[in-house]
């Protein structure tokens, strides 16, 4: 909310500058946003009025001026405004004078005719942001007086963000109290007087929904002069508040909702047929709103009808057809409270959000409505003249909101504070708020009175207290907490530990958000349900990711577009997959590289990264926690179906993938080289093995190699789980040192070269046991997977 | 007696003199101290002799062969420092050259601040606890006192999935699994992302955050700002000044907002700070007892406060980062300035 410094201080005026001010304001809760002077800066403009005006003889546009300034002697400006004329009063810029902008006003002759000021519009004032002609000033303004003292310029804008629970604030009177009690002194509000009715016409009130509107006032004003204009200081003060003068009427209730924090509406009564209604509106009923829009209701949207049909949006905005206009001469005023319950959420429901439907949803005083509609009529009399009729009033007490006694105990406010606060000065805090009072022996019974919408517990209370008392007078305790001795699971591997082995192994980390292209994901998850966003920031972030790849993929490419050839990445989240119904949330770790393997160095020959670099760093993951896997040949959709493996657990658990991106996808999504991806499950990943102790024998290992000649289809991984389930007692490592083909090996065969570590835990061995161990393994080789021993 | 053995250490000095490598220098070892050596032979010979001849014979073969011996070790320890020399030399490098092998990779700065906003309240006790991001509507709002229609939902602008489920807002829905499932005393803290839509310069529509919260017999509003006044310090490693101004969440009360001196013109008024001095780095306040009763915790018995924290911000704030938006981009050029940094 914006409010002009100077109109606050004809409420309360604290001997404090602008800063101190706006300081303690913010540190009340109520956040001062920015303070922006009233006008911008500028000297040497002065009321002047026009004596006469005179063609000028060179220029069809010009006229030539006399104009009275206050001094002995008028000055001769020429202007070139259409709205120049006789005894006009407007802002006259004297020779020195500055306007915004640092614009110099020079004695000068325009086409030959000396001219010695210039006459000026609001825009060259910086007053507004476009204007048309000159500022028209008030005939009774007193010629010679500086403009910015006349239009009282030297004022700020403060602009304040209120939180939804203080709409007490929504209003200079509410700000002054606020002040006022921050600086302890006293205040009045404006002096509202009953304005007495000067005729009896009324519109009948029929309020069909009491508990949405407990209470309705309406009356008729007749006769306002169509052809007044706003007063110029009441222009200021909507400007300063933020607010642009839209005629009369709707000026002067915007200025009572800012003055008094009531929303008002005004209908031009010529064009409501029979009596007011206020009801819920019917199904595929529609309104044309004042901002232009037509909007469909439904039926828990409450309105304000007449016999024919809606007229306004109760409490949001009017209806176009029935709102006053530059020709309205009979004036309805409607002056409610609605319930914020039946307000809050109307107005976004249509994508709207208003002046007066912020202020119902957050509460207004229900105890106001009368004293606000004699303000505005009392106002729009003093503007415009026009004969009121009495007031209409429609309330169910029952509807209105209760204020009820909340108890808060001494003990209570110690407690949560961590402080005893003296009874004298919390008592003080409560009157000084406006709260009603009743000491008891070891509380106070407190009524909050009916502008304050958020207090009705004991929190609430303790919660003032602590706002006036201030935040930073309480106290601060160090950690006086019950310690406890930390857990350290070991069963549990930490995520941080992986994630530093990776970057040890040169991957960076990425963070890519949780929502992606639905193209990209498609092409590499074309078989998972899509879990679509119902309002996406846009259609490259519209369906949530089903793998953590789609991220990694991007953020390469972005890379890779901006000349790197090396990218290797490595990211850590969720990932979500429809399973059954239901959404799974299921934390992974993902992993890419692609370019070379190490960075380009000296006195050695670059590589690209390739599926062993990669399996390595996932064996390495899978070495830390200690947890048994198999990789075997699987497809995935994404990866190259020769280049993918499968990660699944000893117990069977699927664990994760590693792959090539399929050639395809790769081209597709615009890489030119090839890219290795993996993806793990961070829980499966994370359970830790705990070590257990074997003894260590004390004899000597022997080590046999042995190349073997096998079928190109056999896997290493065959060959290995042969010896392993020939179950050699003293067999205790094999190695794969070599695969070849070519030369010496037939056309579909390949040798692979194993080293066998034999030792035993008793005895040293001999030759002999050594070579039965051999030769019963190789034995089963050729059994069981027709494997030769290369010659 | 074939030779004295002055004359055999004069030969054998000389051909030591001509030795020029180890290989050498024990050929002429072998050739005098050998089983076959001449000084050995000449022990051997010494057996004829009568016991008093031998004596004095003996005296002078092992005169001679010990001035040998010496000066074989000598010449054979300047034989291996000349070589030594001559390897060393060979053997200088450049040792400017950049060192060979796999590179190193780094974290993610806000990663790096997340685990340094842990490691400060683990070190009193503060337990790590994860949420889900897809939540339902109860968890991110009606338990946290934030109906529908609630004008602070105009705060959050949300993700929906469907009328009932959405992207949390917050990390405040930990809150509530936490509180719903165990009981008090808690220490806990959430991190975690946070989803809103919004997308600008100042806003992403992910981003982080750091829920702490803490529940216990006796907890006032004093102990929070001692908390937020020790993290702070902590974080920054440096006595900031702090300030705590009334705020308002739906799910605390007291609320405040907590401000602290601007880390980039210390206080003086810059660009970041808006000339204000101060940055706002969380919000805070003593959980609302409408919270307590949502998840079954008795609020007489019980208070706590809750807190939270916008990591990006903080990020921001510690490292300089000027653009809220570089941290989702993942451009190398970004991340690579984070290696060396960790918690």
């Amino acid at each position: 909310m914006k409010i002009s410094e100077n109109w606050l201080r004809t409420y309360v005026n604290p001997e404090i500058g602008i800063a101190e001010l706006v300081a303690q304001l913010t540190m009340a809760g109520l956040e001062v946003d920015s303070i922006e002077p009233a006008a911008a800066v500028f000297t040497g403009v002065v009321v002047g009025e026009v004596i006469s005006t005179e063609q000028h003889p060179n220029a069809d546009r010009l006229k030539v001026c006399q104009v009275n300034v206050g001094e002995a002697e008028p000055l001769q400006i020429v202007c070139g405004a259409t709205n120049v004329r006789e005894g006009l009063k407007i802002p006259a810029a004297l020779v020195g004078a500055i306007l915004p902008g640092d614009f110099k006003i020079k004695k000068s002759k325009l086409r030959g005719v000396e001219s010695l000021g210039m006459l000026c519009s609001e825009k060259e004032l910086g007053l507004a942001a476009d204007a048309h002609g000159l500022m028209e000033l008030a005939a009774n303004a007193p010629v010679g007086i500086d403009i910015r003292e006349y239009l009282s310029l030297n004022d700020n804008i403060i602009e304040i963000d209120l939180t939804p629970n203080r709409a007490d604030c929504l209003s200079i009177e509410g700000i002054a109290r606020e002040v006022a009690v921050l600086n302890k002194l006293d205040w009045s509000a404006t002096l509202v007087e009953k304005t007495t009715p000067t005729n009896i016409d009324e519109l009948s009130i029929n309020v069909l929904t009491p508990d949405a509107c407990p209470r309705y006032l309406g009356r008729l004003i007749k006769d306002v002069n169509p052809k007044a204009e706003t007063p110029l200081w009441m222009q200021e003060r909507l400007r300063r508040s933020g607010m642009r003068s839209l005629g009369v009427i709707v000026d002067v209730t915007n200025y009572v909702l800012i003055e008094l924090g009531q929303p008002l509406h005004a209908f031009d009564a010529n064009k409501i047929s029979g009596g007011i209604s206020v009801r819920h509106a019917h199904t595929d009923e529609s309104i044309a709103l004042l901002n232009g829009q037509t909007i469909k209701l439904d039926n828990d949207v409450l309105v304000i009808a007449d016999d024919r049909q809606a007229l306004a949006l109760a409490g949001v905005m009017g209806g176009s057809e029935s709102s006053v206009t530059s020709a309205t001469q009979n004036v309805f005023l409607e002056c409610a409270f609605f319930t914020p319950a039946s307000i809050a959420g109307k107005a976004r429901k249509f994508g709207l959000h208003t002046d007066s439907s912020h202020r119902f949803e957050r509460g207004v005083d229900f105890t106001l409505q009368e004293r606000a509609i004699e303000r505005a009529t009392q106002l729009i009399m003093d503007i415009a003249g026009g004969s009121p009729g009495p007031i209409t009033e429609v309330t169910s007490t029952a509807f209105l909101p209760s204020r009820n006694a909340v108890i808060i105990r001494k003990q209570r406010i110690e407690k949560i504070l961590g402080l005893k606060i003296a009874d004298t000065v919390i008592a003080d805090i409560f009157q000084r708020l406006g709260l009603s009072v009743v000491p008891q022996d070891d509380d106070w019974l407190v009524t909050p009175p009916g502008f304050r919408f958020d207090i009705a517990i004991e929190a609430d209370l303790i919660e003032e207290i602590a706002r006036i008392y201030g935040y930073n007078s309480l106290p601060s305790n160090n950690l006086l907490m019950r310690s406890e001795l930390g857990l350290a699971p070991e069963a549990l591997l930490e995520l941080d530990r992986v994630k530093d082995l990776l970057v040890a192994r040169g991957y960076q980390e990425a963070i890519t958000y949780s929502f992606v292209d639905e193209d990209i994901q498609k092409a590499i998850a074309p078989n998972d349900a899509v879990i679509r966003l119902q309002n996406p920031i846009s259609a490259d972030l519209a369906v949530m990711r089903s793998t953590l790849w789609g991220g990694l993929i991007k953020a390469a490419l972005y890379n890779t577009h901006r000349q790197h050839t090396r990218v290797r990445l490595f990211e850590t989240g969720l990932k979500f997959v429809e399973k059954d119904g239901g959404v799974f949330q299921q934390k992974m770790l993902s992993g890419l590289s692609l370019g070379s393997l190490y960075p380009e160095q000296w006195n050695e020959s670059t590589r690209n990264v390739d599926f062993f670099d990669i399996k390595a760093d996932v064996q390495a993951m899978l070495a830390l926690s200690g947890i048994e896997t198999k990789f075997s040949p699987a497809q995935q959709t994404a990866l190259h179906p020769g280049q993918s493996a499968e990660i699944v657990t000893s117990d069977g658990h699927h664990i994760g993938w590693l792959g090539m991106l399929h050639p395809t996808l790769e081209k597709e999504l615009g890489f030119d080289s090839q890219v290795f991806l993996f993806e793990l499950d961070q829980d499966l990943l994370l359970k830790n093995r705990i070590p257990t102790f074997k003894p260590l024998s004390k004899y000597p290992s022997v080590r046999r190699d042995l190349a073997l000649i096998v079928k190109e289809d056999v896997s290493a991984e065959a060959i290995i789980d042969c010896i392993k389930a020939n179950n050699q007692r003293i067999l205790q490592d094999i190695v794969i040192f070599d695969v070849y083909r070519g030369k010496g090996v037939e056309e579909g065969y390949k040798s692979v070269a194993l080293g066998l570590i034999i030792q035993d835990e008793t005895q040293t061995l001999t030759d002999s046991e050594t070579e039965l161990v051999v030769s019963k393994l190789l034995n089963t080789l050729t059994d069981t997977i027709g494997a030769k021993l290369r010659d | 007696m074939s030779a004295i053995p002055e004359e055999i250490l004069a030969q054998a000095l000389k051909e030591l003199a001509q030795s020029e490598d180890l290989n050498q220098i024990d050929q002429v070892r072998v050739n005098y101290l050998g089983k076959k050596g001449l000084f050995t032979l000449q022990m051997k010979e010494l057996g004829k002799l009568d016991p008093e001849q031998r004596r004095i014979a003996g005296q002078v073969i092992n005169q001679a062969r010990d001035n040998f011996q010496q000066q074989l070790e000598a010449k054979k320890i300047e034989l291996e420092h000349s070589f030594l020399a001559k390897r060393l030399a060979a053997e200088c490098i450049d040792v400017t050259l950049p060192g060979r092998g796999q590179s190193i990779g780094g974290l993610h700065p806000i990663t790096t601040t997340l685990r340094r906003i842990s490691k400060i309240f683990a070190s009193v006790g503060f337990k790590v606890v994860e949420g889900p991001e897809i939540e339902d509507d109860y968890h991110n709002f009606e338990a946290l006192n934030i109906p529908a229609h609630h004008p602070a939902r105009a705060m959050h602008d949300t993700f929906y999935f469907d009328a009932h489920t959405v992207l949390r807002t917050h990390t405040s829905p930990v809150q509530i699994r936490v509180m719903e499932s165990e009981a008090p005393p808690l220490k806990v803290i959430a991190p975690g992302r946070v989803y809103r839509c919004d997308s600008d310069i100042t806003h992403t529509p992910m981003f982080h955050q750091v829920e702490g919260f803490l529940v216990d017999t006796d907890v006032s509003f004093a102990d929070l700002k001692g908390v937020v006044y020790e993290f702070l310090r902590a974080f920054f490693e440096k006595d900031i000044q702090v300030r705590f101004r009334p705020s308002y969440f739906p799910f605390t009360e007291p609320s405040a907002e907590v401000d602290i001196e601007c880390v980039i013109c210390s206080g003086e008024g810059c660009r970041v700070c808006s000339q204000t001095g101060w940055l706002e780095v969380m919000g805070c306040g003593m959980i609302h007892p409408e919270v307590f009763n949502s998840v079954k915790i008795d609020g007489e018995r019980y208070s706590g406060f809750a807190f939270g924290m916008g990591v990006e911000r903080l990020a921001m704030l510690r490292y300089g980062i000027n653009d809220l938006r570089l941290f989702f981009e993942n451009d190398l050029k970004f991340l690579q300035q984070f290696t060396h940094k960790d918690g």
